[in-house]
């Protein structure tokens, strides 16, 4: 059997490279990536807690599958806008599109 | 003494447990034994299978098809084989190496995987997996990482746009497909296609025939087909996504699309047409692989059938057909099919959901009345929309070409 | 602690995931950084499965590789800027990176501490896959998140359309 915090120290390693994704890539495709994988390491932390606690239960592999629904989601948003984004300015790096900063 | 197949298996348990072996390493053989014959025989199926296609088309083509090679041309393939395997894999310059060589693997794989939880008899399955149908949803879509990948990384313009038609095409019919899925499922009441065929009583065509047309066309589709092959229609876009492969490369992409048709008829045969099931082949499981067999072939005839006799769509018409046509009346018929279901089992008092041939003849009649009266609506539909297309290209009174007087052009 | 079969298999594919992360944050081209994402989901989809949890492996495969992937790629295809190489990353990186490193290490520190040797308290049951099902359907169970996220996803549906559209 291996150990809860190992699935943990996992979860947790993915989601710091996807924080670092997101706070150090200048090109808004690569962020999304990032926030794919900081979802991800959710819902591997999610799924091995419903494992080792309440395998009996269903609450675990429900919150889990709504992650998935809410993800898919807001992949197809955020990338219709960085579409139509490139439509307009040309560029996709995000220190380039700043018409509304101060 | 008829089950073989239980014999063979537990002969080699015995041979090694007689080694010391433990179950790890026994489920870990069996694994290995079971994919090694199951590639090894698609492999060798695939030139059996080009071989009927090609002297099929070519009959439906008024000509002979391939008779040089070999008695009847049986060994073309082989010759065809031998000569992709010889030639050079021309890579382009620019070409991105890593997505270039891993396309064609990928969608040989993604054909190759779905045959592991295809059952062959009733105690011949690769694996037993508790949520199968969707396992075979999820590595078909594999398919479709693969045609972007050749696309982009031949560093080739038509090669990314015809990938990029040919997702459009291939993700827009994975919807019917999944639909058409839900169908068998919501049938035997599981996942698990060993199940599902076990639950066959009466084969699902009878019970849902429109399903099964549905989700062959679908499948056709996905395969990418004739009619729907404008991904690599040669007068068209010249060859589409693959353009820039050669050799062993291109010989896989060819053999990924040959046995992906394959496997849609063996598909539509597992789900729809009962599988292994037949006379005496729950006895004698040897006679369920020949039974499946034939089903396979039976499809895979109507498919080629279909490719040699239609004209080619274009995109355009692809994707309304998809999502104007198909993906509606799938919403509907699994609507109606799941409603009159539940309305049936709660009013009928002798409605059983599973059992035999006899206990399931409530259960198909009305499921069967059901599929007919929405098939018959589709068609009726189908044509008023045609009545009025005609009309309205009648209307627009379209003045006739003015041609030059005979001789004077000459 | 013993090597068990199950501790290879884990051990495998956590280091796709985590290598396919470390690829996609720290490539420089991106339609690799496509690809190693991929290599990380597939891995996470592993280790579903290592957790017994064969439904959401599978369904990780269908829609995070299946369809989110493909969707990733073929932005990057089409908004791909032909004007020479640029950086990758931004320059207060050092800084995300310290950043990163701390919260990893905030993380570790109270999880581990917190169930450090923690075995599994039972077996999933069999019927797992029913129960799902079930709870999809019923007003005790999970009935309105399902019907709210099919809501949130034929909005989605609708703004991506609309977003993207000439």
């Amino acid at each position: 059997m291996i150990p809860l915090h190992w699935y943990l120290i996992v979860a947790g390693a993915l989601f710091c490279l996807g924080l670092y994704g997101i706070l150090a890539r200048r090109n808004a495709v690569a962020i999304l990536m990032s926030i794919e994988l900081v979802l991800n390491s959710v819902n591997l932390n999610l799924v091995a807690f419903w494992r080792y606690l309440a395998p009996e239960t269903v609450n675990g592999q429900m919150f889990a599958i709504i992650v998935f629904a809410v993800a898919a989601a807001e992949a197809a948003v955020g990338l219709g806008l960085i579409i139509s984004i490139y439509r307009n300015r040309q560029t996709v790096i995000v220190e380039d599109i700043n018409l509304l900063k101060w | 003494m008829l089950d073989i197949f239980t014999l063979i298996g537990d002969w080699i348990t015995g041979l090694l447990e007689s080694i010391g072996a433990g179950p790890v390493v026994i489920d870990l053989v069996f694994g290995f034994i079971g994919s090694f014959i199951i590639i090894n025989f698609l492999l060798i199926m695939a030139l059996v299978i080009i071989w009927i296609e090609r002297k099929l088309i070519g009959r439906i083509q008024a000509r002979i098809g391939p008779n040089r090679v070999g008695p009847w041309g049986i060994f073309q393939n082989v010759a065809d084989v031998l000569k992709l395997m010889t030639k050079e894999i021309i890579i382009p310059t620019g070409a991105d190496l890593i997505p270039f060589m891993l396309a064609p693997i990928i969608s040989v794989a993604s054909v190759f995987l779905i045959w592991a939880v295809v059952p062959f008899a009733r105690t011949a399955v690769g694996t037993t997996v508790t949520v199968g149908v969707l396992y075979i949803v999820a590595v078909s879509s594999l398919s479709i990482l693969s045609v972007l990948l050749a696309g982009w990384s031949s560093n080739n313009k038509y090669a990314l746009l015809g990938a990029f038609r040919a997702v459009a095409m291939l993700v827009s019919y994975e919807v019917p497909i999944i639909l058409m899925l839900l169908i068998p499922v919501m049938l035997a009441g599981t996942m698990d296609v060993l199940q599902i065929v076990e639950q066959q009583g009466i084969w699902y065509v009878f019970m849902a025939p429109l399903a099964t047309l549905i989700f062959f066309v679908a499948s056709h589709a996905e395969a990418a087909r004739s009619p729907f092959d404008t991904l690599e229609a040669e007068s068209e876009i010249v060859a589409g996504f693959h353009i820039e492969y050669s050799g062993m490369a291109f010989a896989m992409f060819y053999l990924a699309e040959f046995l992906h048709s394959f496997t849609v008829g063996a598909l539509v045969a597992t789900f729809f047409l009962g599988g292994w099931r037949g006379p005496f082949a729950a006895e004698v499981p040897v006679l369920g692989v020949i039974y499946f067999f034939i089903k396979t072939f039976a499809v895979y005839f109507i498919n080629i059938w279909a490719r040699g006799t239609l004209p080619r769509l274009r995109i355009d018409q692809v994707m309304d057909f998809c999502w104007k046509f198909l993906i509606p009346l799938s919403l509907v018929l699994v609507m109606l099919m799941v409603l009159a279901d539940k309305v049936a089992a709660a009013v009928f008092p002798g409605y059983a959901a599973v059992g035999g041939f006899v206990d399931l003849l409530p259960r198909a009649a009305v499921l069967l009345i059901v599929n007919v009266l929405v098939g018959a609506a589709a068609v009726g539909w189908v044509i008023r929309q045609g009545r009025r297309e005609r009309e309205r290209l009648a209307a627009m009174e379209i003045a006739p070409i003015e041609r030059p007087a005979a001789g004077a052009a000459k | 602690m013993e090597i068990t079969p199950l501790t290879i298999t884990f051990g495998i594919f956590a280091i796709f995931a985590l290598g396919g992360g470390l690829g996609v944050v720290l490539s420089r081209n991106l339609l690799h950084a496509a690809l190693y994402l991929i290599l990380s989901l597939f891995g996470i989809a592993g280790l579903f499965i290592t957790l017994e949890a064969p439904f959401l492996a599978i369904v990780q495969v269908l829609v995070y590789i299946g369809a989110i992937s493909i969707l990733i790629t073929i932005t990057i295809m089409v908004t791909r800027r032909v004007m020479g190489v640029t950086d990758s990353v931004n320059n207060q990186w050092p800084v995300a990176a310290i950043g990163a490193l701390f919260t990893f290490g905030a993380i570790v520190f109270v999880l581990v501490s917190n169930f450090h040797g923690r075995v599994a308290a039972g077996d999933v049951p069999a019927d797992m896959i029913e129960r799902i099902g079930l709870a999809f359907a019923s007003p005790q169970g999970y009935l309105l998140p399902f019907e709210v996220a099919s809501l949130l996803l034929l909005a989605a549906l609708i703004g991506a359309i609309v977003v993207a559209r000439e």
